[in-house]
């Protein structure tokens, strides 16, 4: 099975389990995106240390192609970081975005590591992660697929 | 080196698998102790928490001695004997700055996954599925630990290997419970579940200066050891009435806070249980919430209910009218062990915190298939099988 399946699959599944919280988390292919589409972390770093002119690097890299705002988070929480793609393409179906499969996944994973390194300064390395004999299963492909969408992924 | 790891459901294996370096600058490489099963090893061996993978070390309980430091590394040294909390916290964002270090923002590099599941994700931990970061886990001679300035803390030379171990995950998860619940001076509390978890939430229970602290269970062992080591009442739930007897201790009025350390996996009996089997096994609902609707029944009006039990997804029959009738305070939450474990350590080096009585099962890595069947099936009264890397 070709990646895309695998991850798309993976989606779907959780995309089900979701559906069953919230009805409206797979109505609709627009569900779960505003309106004017922006993607949020709030940083704990003051609304000055947060310089729009020098973007950390993951935000960085999408150049024009991102607009970026910030703005003071309420009761001491720190600076509210929000970016949006310029070209909104129809955001992908719950499923994909649950997956980490959509056209926004990049950026929703440049915003996370763009707030790690803010507040922590770098971010965490996770591989090589020492492992035994993999075997193959389909759900371990599944899972793995998933996995390297995991970082993208989300409902941000 | 070796390693004990998940293969499959009720599949665990030994295995050769490559040593960890230092990978960032705050890391510390570990050589492992003790490490030690917990219930919350079940949840991934039974396949309930599903994103495992073949070849993923187990365990998130232990303690070692430091082998290597990474550069950024201020707190510990080659050769200091430390104890480990078993989620990674950054110690830099929100919640890790209001000391609920296992909801840390940075800590899981796989965080779309709980975030769809849940709408938020949470931190990431040792040995505990791909879910919760894909880190490798304890059951290994060595282990890699990030952020060790937050998450490592230097045992006092007057702790044993074998108490210190549970400072990692069983005492600050008690700890989580008993402190984040509220309990009061002169509270009764009732815990459901009497493994290491429910024995230290009773434990913290009585510190904080409940008047009667009760744990329910069936196993006689266990329930023994609630006695003479934790000192608290107990209740066995196959030979009693457990709402009517909590009724009566507490003059009909319920207990003030009542503690749930069982988890998705709860025993039950009658046909309540037999309902809730096939509705997991249906994949119908994710979890058995058995221990946490007896609990909601027994707490009193305005009391508090706190889940620490490991629960994945979605739960049936839930008695949500209870909740709101009742005027209940529900909460739950992995536990945030970087607040809870100096307080811990301090305890058990004044021998207010006993722990060792837990480790009834001291074994080698190789012996990692018979520990866990044997902590699964508590065969031999096995309350926690106790790995030692080094043989
Ligand atoms: N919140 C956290 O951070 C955290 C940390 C560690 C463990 N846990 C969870 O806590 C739970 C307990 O962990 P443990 O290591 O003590 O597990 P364990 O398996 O050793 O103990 C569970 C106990 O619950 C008893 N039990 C089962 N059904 C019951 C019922 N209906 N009523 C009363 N008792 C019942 C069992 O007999 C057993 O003694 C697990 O779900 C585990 O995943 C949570
Ligand atoms: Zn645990
Ligand atoms: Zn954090």
């Amino acid at each position: 099975m070709a990646t895309d399946t695998l991850t798309y699959l993976a989606g779907a599944v959780v995309g089900r389990v979701r559906s069953l919280v919230d009805p409206t988390g797979s109505a609709s292919a627009t569900a779960g995106r505003t309106a004017a589409g922006w993607l949020a972390v709030t940083v704990l770093r003051d609304p000055g240390d947060v310089d729009l002119a020098s973007l950390p690097a993951p935000l960085a890299e999408f150049g024009h192609r991102i607009e970026v705002r910030a703005d003071p988070a309420p009761a001491g929480k720190g600076t509210e970081l929000r970016a949006r793609l310029r070209d909104r393409r129809p955001p992908g179906p719950a499923p994909a975005r649950l997956a980490g499969a959509d056209p926004e996944a990049d950026l929703r994973s440049a915003l996370r590591r763009a707030k790690q390194l803010l507040e922590v300064g770098a971010v965490l390395t996770v591989d090589p992660v020492p492992h035994g004999r993999r075997t193959a299963t389909p759900g371990g492909a599944l899972l793995e697929a998933w996995t390297r969408g995991a970082a993208g992924a989300g409902v941000r | 080196m070796r390693a004990i790891t998940w293969r499959g459901v009720n599949e665990i294996g030994v295995e050769d698998v490559p040593d960890p370096t230092i990978l960032d600058p705050g890391d510390i490489v570990l050589e492992v102790g003790l490490s030690v099963t917990c219930g919350s090893d079940l949840h991934l061996m039974g396949g309930y928490i599903p994103a495992m993978r073949a070849g993923d070390v187990l365990g998130h309980e232990f303690m070692g001695t430091v082998a290597e430091v990474g550069p950024a590394v201020t707190r510990h040294r080659v050769g200091d004997r430390v104890v480990v909390v078993s989620f990674i916290g950054c110690g830099q964002c929100w919640y890790c700055r209001q000391g609920l270090w296992s909801l840390c923002d940075n800590g899981n590099p796989n965080p779309g996954m709980t975030e769809a599941l849940w709408g938020q994700s949470i931190g990431g931990c040792f040995g505990y599925s791909h879910a919760l970061g894909g880190y490798a886990g304890s059951h290994a001679r060595y282990i890699r630990v990030p952020h060790a300035d937050h998450g490592a803390f230097t045992i006092p030379d007057g702790v044993s290997d074998e108490r210190a171990l549970f400072a990692s995950d069983a005492a600050p998860t008690g700890w989580t419970g008993a402190d984040q619940a509220g309990v009061q001076a002169g509270d009764v509390v009732a815990v459901w579940g009497a493994g290491g978890v429910g024995q230290m939430a009773a434990r913290k229970a009585m510190l904080m200066g409940a008047e009667r602290v009760v744990v329910v269970d069936r196993l006689d062992n266990r329930l023994e050891q609630v006695r003479t080591h934790i000192g608290a009442e107990t209740l066995d739930y196959e030979q009693v009435d457990v709402l009517a007897e909590l009724r009566e201790m507490t003059g009909g009025r319920g207990p003030d806070v009542c503690i749930e350390a069982v988890g998705m996996e709860a025993h039950g009996t009658g046909v309540q249980h037999v309902y809730d089997q096939v509705k997991q096994q249906l994949r119908l609902q994710s979890d058995r919430p058995t221990a946490v609707r007896e609990a909601i029944h027994a707490c009193r009006k305005g009391g508090t209910v706190f889940t620490l039990g490991v629960f994945g997804g979605l739960v049936d029959k839930f008695p949500l009218g209870a909740v709101m009738n009742k005027a209940l305070t529900l909460r739950g939450a992995q536990q945030h062990g970087q607040r809870y474990v100096p307080e811990i350590l301090d305890l058990m080096d004044s021998g207010e915190v006993r722990t060792e009585h837990l480790a009834t099962h001291v074994m080698s890595l190789e012996q990692g298939p018979e520990g866990y069947r044997m902590f699964k099936e508590k065969e031999d009264g096995c309350v926690r099988a106790v790995f030692k890397p080094a043989g």
